[in-house]
């Protein structure tokens, strides 16, 4: 039995020129673990909130055809009347939480829904266990971590008992371990609870093993709708495994990276090793020794050395709180830290603010708190002047970065891609010899990130030491010739991208995974070096 | 940090802990015998101090109380500066400045007297001990669970400070970052318009949260299980307080006091009954309410008692009374005269206002209430599995 039914749903937004979803129909059974995909903008997080009526009843815009969850239309039912059949998980848990401890958070939802405090006394410690929090339960939520913050906020909405489960992207702030974690989780609710879950995610490699169908919103309107491997066929959006699979011609997408090795080992696949240039350590432009940052009684960067060659795009990878962000900061010296940090002869600790700029510049991983002004042209203006470069640098460094918008446009209309371009345009305004970039993925799609990865290339080329710090190892494989493993604020491993990355699991790339012991690292890789040996 | 879950069973409720300390507010401001007040304060300091929690918002009574030594130090000060005053005491004379004929009245230095000074230290002692009453509350009564226990009348209202007490430190946060920000642009500018850079990017934030928490709450069911207001409710709610307002500005400012004490309990229980009836449409329930208990009551009812006992003493016509009563009750005690200056006295009243301030102490046992981090590294739990060695200091007492 259906329990979404989208019958030629068409929703458009006031002011927008076209519908964001056109003719949208399908149904999804019950128990089914439904992957959502589709590019930045295409309408994603729309569907999401349709099925629990936050769209159109909270965000405005007009909705024809009809939704129909659990045979309730979503037309005459406003998202708190369906509040005990789909519980909806947004982008940020932090930003959804109504009280401020775990078990109140739990507890929410049901007071709400107006259940007896004997029932949802039994209800919270039942949703403690099922989620694997009951030592969190008496915490403020502002100092969980990010993962922790995922399961709580899972917790809060299940604890409602509903029928269907929405999360939109969940673990797109997440640690590779913290993400298995939360997915861990949502696949112990499908299988063993029997929840219908549905899923936004931008990395599908984490997910789409345990997806029983797919949603693809190829950013038209159009929503399709099929099993995995039919939808990854079509769909522009390419997970590595799906890339591999059109560098070795299989039609049929792998889902796992244990079917694709399957696969690899019966048609005899070997990739020989593949020649790499050594990294070059000429010559240094950055080099820190003993850096170490303090919060109070917290150290989160403990007595660290590290150098960095010209020309260079270096992954600085680890857990959620392993330091990477402090170490960041203070190699740009906006964060009171000890140790001796040379770029170029200079500390940028000892130098205004301005100058420091010109010699090391950071992104931080929110973007936007950078971009004060109204529109894209006065930041640009504003970027020239901070960085007494020629009027118009910024303007033409943000299109050679691909993005061509209006000067008028306000810089928080653009789409998440469009305003990390704009950031990094105003701060390679500053043509600094170093630049640091604070996990630049977050949110973007795999077209996106490709354009990222084409741009810090360039830059590398040009000179420019890079030093990114990232979750994303699919990105930090396919763009860093070295990486850095970080772990309570020590470096724990550092060496070429291909030796780091394949010698632990949980960091791994999937295309490694399947070639594994041999040290390949992308599709593009393994296009260039295959051989087929015959089976094995 | 909150410990509201075994709380639930051995805490005295936040509201009994109000009502307690309101009560000697009240009575505390019916005197001005340094003596009483010095007593009061100090049963209140013994109470907070046995009875309060671990709970950062426990730790408050000590601002409270250098809050209170400033309101002294400050009437003080005034008061010697501005000269003035009664009585022929001189203590000493500051040199006297002569101020403009604009200015007249105003008086700059002078002779300080003993009297006008120890009027002017019974008013600051007496306004020092009142905020004592507010801040050994606030110490005592879990905030949180004060406004989870409002009548669901005012629940709307009560979500929205709770909410607003969640936010504030993701604002700081959200300031510090900006703040943290402007550094990577090159701006070190503090000027006017480095606030604008820090605000807008800031309120913007904000925005965004409150639409992500408005989102949250619609979904998860908020404003659900509202029904329609019962019909009357405001006329009744409107007319009662209008009634409470007029009792109280009779019983303060006329003597017609039969009144007002009746307009004041009509209009109270009018309230009361309006607020009942406004929150019946509201079905959310409450995840471990705390109940009220009998000693919940008793706590209060200590207050108010030593309240009306201040009152009612200060009330009474010492014309009136017979030799041996004055002798006993003697309602001039509680404002003793500063001209001509005599030593105040404690009467057998004031005695039984004091124990009724530390009346919570027998009615309530301390409870410290257990914070487990983690079960996996608790000495407490550990401690019970068999075989396991007695840790060498002392643990807090825990049930």
């Amino acid at each position: 039995m259906a329990v979404i039914e989208f019958d030629r749903v068409d929703l458009t937004y006031a002011g927008a020129d076209r519908a964001t979803l056109h003719e949208a129909t399908f149904a999804l059974p019950e128990g089914d673990l439904c992957l959502v995909i589709g590019p930045t903008g295409s309408g994603k997080s729309t569907l999401l909130g349709a099925i629990n009526g936050l769209v159109p009843h909270f965000t405005g815009g007009t909705l024809r055809g009809r939704v129909l969850v659990e045979g309730r239309d979503t037309a005459r039912h406003r998202p708190r009347d369906l509040a005990d059949v789909v519980g909806y998980v947004g982008q940020d848990p932090l930003r959804g939480f109504v009280t401020d401890t775990v078990e109140d958070e739990i507890a929410y939802g049901m007071e709400q829904l107006g259940i007896t405090p004997v029932a949802m006394r039994k209800r919270v410690e039942e949703t403690l266990d099922l989620m694997g929090i009951a030592d969190l339960r008496r915490r403020a939520l502002i100092e969980l971590s990010g993962g922790q913050q995922q399961r709580v906020a899972i917790a809060a909405v299940l604890a409602a008992h509903p029928r269907i489960l929405v999360l939109d992207e969940p673990t797109s702030a997440l640690d590779p371990t913290a993400a298995q974690d939360v997915l861990a989780a949502i696949g112990t609710l499908v299988h063993d609870v029997g929840l219908t879950v549905v899923l936004a995610e931008h990395r599908l490699e984490r997910v789409m093993q345990a997806a029983d169908s797919m949603l693809w919103l190829p950013g038209d309107g159009r929503v399709v709708h099929g099993s995995p491997a039919e939808v990854l066929a079509q769909a522009t959006i390419r997970p590595p495994l799906a890339e591999l699979a059109g560098v070795l011609g299989w039609g049929r997408v792998p889902l796992s990276v244990r079917e694709a090795r399957r696969r690899a080992q019966d048609e005899g696949l070997v990739p020989s090793v593949p020649p790499r240039a050594a990294v070059p350590t000429e010559p240094v432009v950055l080099s820190a020794r003993g850096v170490a940052v303090h919060y109070g009684d917290l150290v989160a960067v403990h007595d660290l050395d590290l150098a960095l060659a010209a020309g260079t795009v270096t992954a600085l990878m680890g857990r959620n709180g392993a330091g990477k962000s402090s170490l960041l900061w203070a190699l740009q010296g906006a964060l009171t830290c000890s140790g001796a940090i040379d770029v170029r002869g200079n500390d940028p600790r000892r130098l205004g603010a301005a100058e420091a700029r010109r010699l090391v510049t950071l992104v931080p991983q929110t973007a936007a708190d950078l971009l004060y002004l109204p529109s894209v042209g006065a930041e640009c203006a504003q970027a020239d002047a901070e960085s007494d470069a020629e009027p118009g640098t910024t303007a033409a460094l943000l299109r050679t970065l691909g993005v061509d918008v209006p000067d008028d446009r306000d810089p928080r209309d653009l789409s998440e891609g469009q305003r990390l371009a704009l950031v990094l345009a105003v701060q390679l305004a500053a043509r600094p010899p170093v630049l640091l970039l604070d996990e630049p993925t977050r949110g973007l799609d795999y077209r996106a990130k490709g354009e990222l990865r084409g741009i810090v290339q360039q830059l590398a080329a040009q000179g420019v030491a890079v030093l990114i710090s990232t979750h994303d190892v699919e990105f930090a494989a396919a763009t860093s010739t070295r990486t850095l493993l970080m772990a309570d604020g020590q470096v724990i491993a550092d060496g070429p991208t291909a030796e780091v990355l394949t010698s632990s699991p949980a960091f791994a790339p999937q295309v490694a995974k399947v070639f594994a012991p041999a040290p390949v690292l992308t599709a593009d890789d393994v296009a260039r070096t295959i051989t087929r040996q015959g089976p094995a | 940090m909150d410990a509201e879950g075994t709380a639930t069973l051995t805490t005295v409720h936040p509201w009994a802990w109000w009502g307690w300390a309101i009560g000697l507010g009240i009575a505390v401001s019916g005197t001005t015998n340094p003596l009483l007040l010095a007593l009061i304060a100090t049963a209140m300091v013994v109470v907070v101090m046995l009875r309060r929690s671990d709970a950062p918002w426990a730790r408050s009574v000590r601002a409270y109380l250098l809050l209170a030594l400033f309101v002294i130090v400050m009437r003080v000060f005034f008061r010697i500066v501005f000269g003035g005053g009664t009585g022929d005491t001189v203590l000493f004379t500051l040199p006297s400045i002569p101020l403009p004929d604009w200015a007249a009245g105003i008086q700059l230095g002078g002779a300080v007297t003993a009297e006008a000074l120890a009027s002017t230290l019974y008013e600051a002692f007496r306004l020092a001990v009142m905020l004592l009453c507010v801040g050994a509350a606030n110490a005592l009564a879990n905030p949180r669970q004060a406004l989870r226990s409002v009548p669901a009348a005012l629940y709307e209202a009560s979500t929205a400070v709770v909410i607003a007490l969640s936010l504030t430190p993701q604002l700081i946060e959200s300031i510090a970052r900006v703040r943290r920000a402007r550094r990577l642009r090159g701006d070190s500018t503090t000027s006017l318009r480095a606030l604008g850079t820090i605000a807008l990017p800031v309120l913007a934030d904000a925005i965004d949260r409150s639409l992500a928490l408005a989102a949250g709450m619609e979904s998860r069911g908020f404003a659900r299980t509202r029904g329609l207001p019962v019909k009357g409710t405001l006329p009744v709610m409107l007319v009662s307080a209008s009634l409470a307002t007029m009792g109280v500005f009779l019983l303060l400012s006329t003597s017609y006091w039969q009144l007002a004490s009746v307009l004041l309990i009509v209009g109270v229980l009018g309230c009361g009954l309006g607020l009942r009836a406004a929150g019946g449409r509201l079905r959310v329930t409450r995840y471990r309410p705390q109940p009220w208990r009998g000693t919940d009551t008793l706590v209060a009812l200590s207050g108010a008692l030593a309240a009306a006992l201040v009152l009612g003493l200060g009330w009474l016509d010492p014309d009136s009374l017979g030799p041996a009563a004055l002798a006993l009750l003697d309602p001039q005690a509680l404002f003793p005269s500063t001209d001509p200056l005599v030593w105040p006295t404690v009467t057998a009243p004031m005695l039984l206002v004091v124990a009724l301030a530390l009346a919570p102490l027998p009615l309530t046992r301390r409870r410290r209430v257990a914070t487990v981090e983690s079960t996996r590294n608790d000495t407490r739990v550990r401690l019970l599995r068999p075989g396991a060695v007695p840790a060498p200091r002392a643990e807090p007492t825990w049930r």
